[in-house]
């Protein structure tokens, strides 16, 4: 009894400390005024005092947020950005995964590696490849004019274009993996049953493959967004100053004007924007859970 | 013969080596167990049969210390083990799935419940050895479960949990995951190590082949109870209920309503314009009560003219014949309408066989070949 | 066999130049001997030796291998614990609130994460340094590891415990002989998961490291943003060539592993 205690207790007071406090926290700070202390908060809710806290709520941050426009834009155009990024994945994941699922048997480790390796490999890297391949006289360009496509080089690097070149090349392989295994474990019979019943090659793919690998194509849209909404490292080094994404605003908000109070308010609004995505994708995980015992 | 006078339940001097009082387990609102008390001797092979979801697992399991009663008390050998743990007890299982460790040499299989025991080394050495004969394994002492066939795995799990010579051994579907011809094999040499190593041996098993074969008691359960405890021929051929009738082997059962005819003598009227049958039987049956007569198939004769002295007979047509080879079962259609089943032992050759389809014949039996259950 | 159709073998072609191109280019021009990172100008390892006595560089690597083994190690021992937990325990009060913590990190904005840990390190008067990075980094990595293990756990057979059990093991014996070396693969692979995702992290570690304590992503992150350098190109070349050896050596082993078990046991089975 005593060691199951300890077995629960351990990593549960772990986390109680480390994540769940540190959000309360920000929820509260979110709710202070801002100071130029440092800590540049002045707490406007003392703990403990729970009738007090209900009066002094503070809601300045957040409306702050909704009277200036960079903030609603931020929020808008990052929704933007990760949807169409997402959209842009798919149209590029699925085909790489279909061709995967359909290759000889003893490719397929090996192609499944291909896509896990870049995985393990430094994220802000695969993001700083792209630094000299999009820049005006880099290989992109370099190449394009070559070909003789254009004569004077594109503007592509800090850009929103470069942003979404960035978002689906560092998640492809979310998408391709969940898409791959539902496809992976299809049965081939499936679609010579339907050939066999009249299909061409073409419905039999509309009409049977694609609705089996839905869960596959849920979770990877989902594996993509989330993280593609809150995303830093892509829109500060390949977007421009006009790339408005909330977690690229965050941390100037942070870093570069100190104001932690209105940082923490963006915080807890990227959470509520982000946490029906999570809420659904969960459900489709559950769901899908509960189809295969 | 040693076996004929093997029936320690019979000899009330004898203490029982298990003994389950009013126990229930409960699962949530599930009651898997309910209210059952049981005793099981020392030296004997007892079986638990019954269909999935009878309870027989759950019995096991808190024989092992897996599961704790809700209420009443397990004795193992005098003393009360609810209390105990599992990794206390006199008790060893042998589990369906054998869970070997896979990371481990058969050796170490065999060595790793002696290892806990901190046995000195060489006793565990002659241990495991003496265990390896036992069970025909020495050539497999060096390999990984994986390296080694179905059978050979089952006798290793065999082996491990016979180590440690508990004094119970539990056999959750032992023959289970086993092809048929193994199984039949498996039975035999699990009797003879029972045999040799005087363990008292519980198995569980839903097959009741297997259990009439290995056990000297067998004991029918359905839905967290005991339906009969009794040894293999009592149980097929007086079984107290049409349950357990119906449950072992294949059986006719005809409903009718009983009256006396004399000393343990019982006539029965099952339909309309049929004449009654007669069944001898030492339970009472009031006038007119409700009764079900089981008539085991190979318990009645087939013949194509009305046998002269026959207890019992009634006339059909052949609806169906299964020709198993060894043996013919007859279906047979009544009247009525009602399907008896007969069956011969096929000692001639099929061309010769007397008997085809839609022929008319005549069934007959003895008035002791048929059981009389009130349910 | 199946045979690929034109069609597969250009998606399979055109995604897989999409994902490597970019890499290989890096890495052939980590050997350029200009400084213009666009333009090739011969051969040379010119920028890995520079890299070599760059002691920015060298300092960032030390405290970044520092943080990630620290790190990583802690967060298998709670992940697994976590991971245990989840799969075994049962219903304990507060147990909804345990796994929407365990599945949270997973989808979390690391700005948000690092924020949040920034703030209560303010707070409790902390002083920023390696402790504050692992202390983070073990946070929200454990959590990656608790669903690496827990995903095999849920397939672990329960009876091989029990059996262990039955032989005499104590609860936390049967754990050590029987599960332990069992689910080994699974908590070493969380182990080099949690290790690589503590290598690579940029966010969370700006946000918790302390000024002597800057990790290698820091530095990279503060030199990229001035644009291209050939010297970050080599330093790329060297932790890419490290990842794809290992993951490479990893799924040879894997698969040779793999073969030789299925060989083995149908040799058992023809032996039968």
């Amino acid at each position: 009894m005593m060691r199951r205690f300890f077995l629960i207790a351990v990593p549960y007071a772990w986390l109680l400390a480390l994540f769940l406090v540190p959000f309360i926290i920000v929820l509260k700070i979110s709710l202070s005024d801002t100071a130029l202390a440092i800590p540049p908060y002045v707490p406007t809710v003392e703990w403990g005092q729970v009738r007090e806290f209900l009066s002094q709520l503070d809601f300045e941050n957040f409306v702050w947020l909704t009277q200036d426009d960079l903030y609603w834009k931020a929020y808008l155009s990052s929704v933007q950005i990760a949807l169409l990024s997402t959209l842009m994945t798919l149209a590029i994941g699925y085909p790489v995964a279909y061709a995967m699922a359909r290759a000889p048997e003893e490719w397929r480790a090996t192609l499944m590696m291909l896509v896990i390796l870049p995985f393990w490999t430094s994220f802000l890297i695969r993001v700083y490849a792209w630094m000299g391949i999009l820049s005006n006289e880099g290989f992109l360009n370099q190449f394009l004019m070559w070909t003789g496509i254009i004569s004077a080089p594109l503007t592509i690097l800090n850009t929103n274009a470069a942003v979404y070149i960035g978002i689906v090349y560092a998640y492809l392989p979310f998408m391709i993996l969940p898409i791959y295994a539902t496809l992976d474990r299809m049965d081939a019979s499936l679609i010579e049953a339907a050939e066999d019943l009249g299909c061409s090659r073409v419905s039999a793919f509309w009409l049977v493959t694609v609705p089996l690998s839905r869960n596959g194509i849920i979770a990877g849209c989902f594996l993509v967004f989330i993280p593609a909404l809150g995303e830093f490292v892509i829109p500060s080094l390949l977007g421009g100053s006009r790339t408005l994404m909330i977690g690229k605003v965050l941390w100037e908000e942070f870093f570069n004007n100190r104001d932690w109070p209105v940082a923490s308010a963006v915080a807890v609004i990227l959470l509520l924007i982000l946490i029906i995505p999570i809420v659904l994708f969960q459900r489709n995980q559950q769901k899908q859970a509960e189809a295969e015992p | 013969m040693p076996e004929k006078i093997f029936a320690p339940w019979n000899d009330p001097d004898q203490k029982p080596l298990i003994r389950f009082q009013n126990v229930t387990k409960k699962f949530g609102d599930f009651i898997a167990i309910d209210d059952l008390s049981l005793e099981i001797y020392e030296r004997e092979f007892f079986a638990l049969l019954g269909p999935s979801g009878c309870g027989k697992t759950t019995m096991m399991r808190m024989l092992a210390g897996f599961e704790t009663p809700t209420s009443g008390s397990i004795e193992l050998a005098g003393k009360n083990i609810v209390p105990v743990p599992a990794n206390k007890r006199a008790v060893n299982m042998m589990f369906q799935s054998y869970a070997l460790f896979p990371h481990l040499t058969v050796w170490d299989n065999i060595a790793f419940g002696l290892k806990r025991s901190k046995m000195p080394k060489d006793q565990i050495a002659a241990r495991v050895d003496e265990m390896l004969k036992l069970t025909r394994l020495g050539k497999f002492a060096r390999r990984k479960p994986h390296q080694i066939s179905g059978g050979q795995r089952q006798r290793v799990a065999l082996a491990r949990s016979l180590a440690k010579a508990p004094k119970l051994l539990l056999l959750d579907e032992p023959l289970g995951a086993l092809d048929a011809k193994l199984r039949q094999d498996t039975q035999f040499e699990l009797m003879d190590i029972q045999e040799t190593t005087g363990t008292t041996f519980v198995i569980v098993t839903h097959d009741q082949e297997e259990a009439m074969t290995v056990a000297s008691r067998v004991a029918v359960m359905d839905e967290g109870k005991l339906i009969q405890v009794a040894t293999p021929d009592r149980i097929y051929e007086s079984p107290e209920s049409v349950y357990v009738a119906d449950f072992i082997g294949d059986v006719n059962i005809i409903e009718g309503r009983a009256s006396k005819q004399g000393e343990d003598l019982y006539r029965v009227d099952w339909a309309e314009g049929q004449a009654p049958l007669v069944a001898t039987s030492d339970r009472e049956f009031s006038e007119g009560q409700t009764c079900h007569l089981a008539i085991r198939p190979e318990k009645i004769a087939i013949s194509a003219e009305k046998p002269a002295e026959a207890d019992n007979a009634v006339q059909g047509s052949i609806l169906d014949i299964a020709y198993l080879g060894n043996l013919s079962t007859y279906h047979v259609e009544l009247p009525g309408g009602m399907i008896i089943k007969a069956q011969t032992a096929n000692t001639r050759r099929l061309s010769r066989r007397s008997f085809t389809w839609e022929d008319t014949v005549w069934l007959s039996w003895t008035a002791t070949g048929a059981v009389l259950l009130a349910e | 066999m199946m045979r690929l159709s034109w069609f597969n073998i250009v998606s399979l072609t055109l995604g897989f130049a999409f994902l490597y191109l970019p890499i290989l280019i890096l890495v052939i021009f980590s050997f350029n001997e200009s400084k213009l990172v666009t333009v090739w100008a011969g051969f040379s390892t010119r920028w890995y030796g520079e890299l070599l006595q760059n002691e920015a560089f060298l300092n960032a690597a030390w405290v970044t291998l520092k943080v990630a083994v620290f790190s990583s190690t802690l967060a298998t021992v709670l992940g697994t614990m976590a991971a245990y937990v989840i799969v075994r325990a049962g219903r304990f009060p507060g147990r909804t609130l345990f796994s929407g913590m365990i599945y949270a990190p997973l989808v979390m904005p690391e700005v948000i994460t690092g924020l949040s840990l920034l703030l209560l390190f303010i707070g409790i008067g902390l002083d920023r340094g390696v402790l504050t990075i692992v202390l983070a980094h073990t946070t929200f990595s454990m959590c990656y590891v608790s669903v690496v293990v827990s995903s095999r756990l849920v397939t672990f057979d329960r009876s091989l415990e029990e059996a262990a059990l039955d032989l005499g093991c104590s609860p936390f014996e049967a754990f050590r002989l029987v599960t332990l070396p069992i689910i080994a693969p699974a908590v070493i692979a969380g182990w080099l998961l949690a290790f690589t995702l503590s290598l690579d992290d940029l966010v969370i570690a700006s946000f918790t490291a302390g000024p002597s304590s800057t990790t290698l992503p820091i530095k990279i992150f503060s030199a990229v943003r001035l644009g291209v350098s050939p010297e970050i190109n080599a330093l790329s070349s060297i932790l890419i060539a490290i990842v794809t050896v290992g993951v490479i050596t990893a799924s040879l082993v894997t698969k040779r592993n793999a073969l030789r078990q299925k060989h083995e046991e149908q040799a058992a089975a023809r032996a039968q």
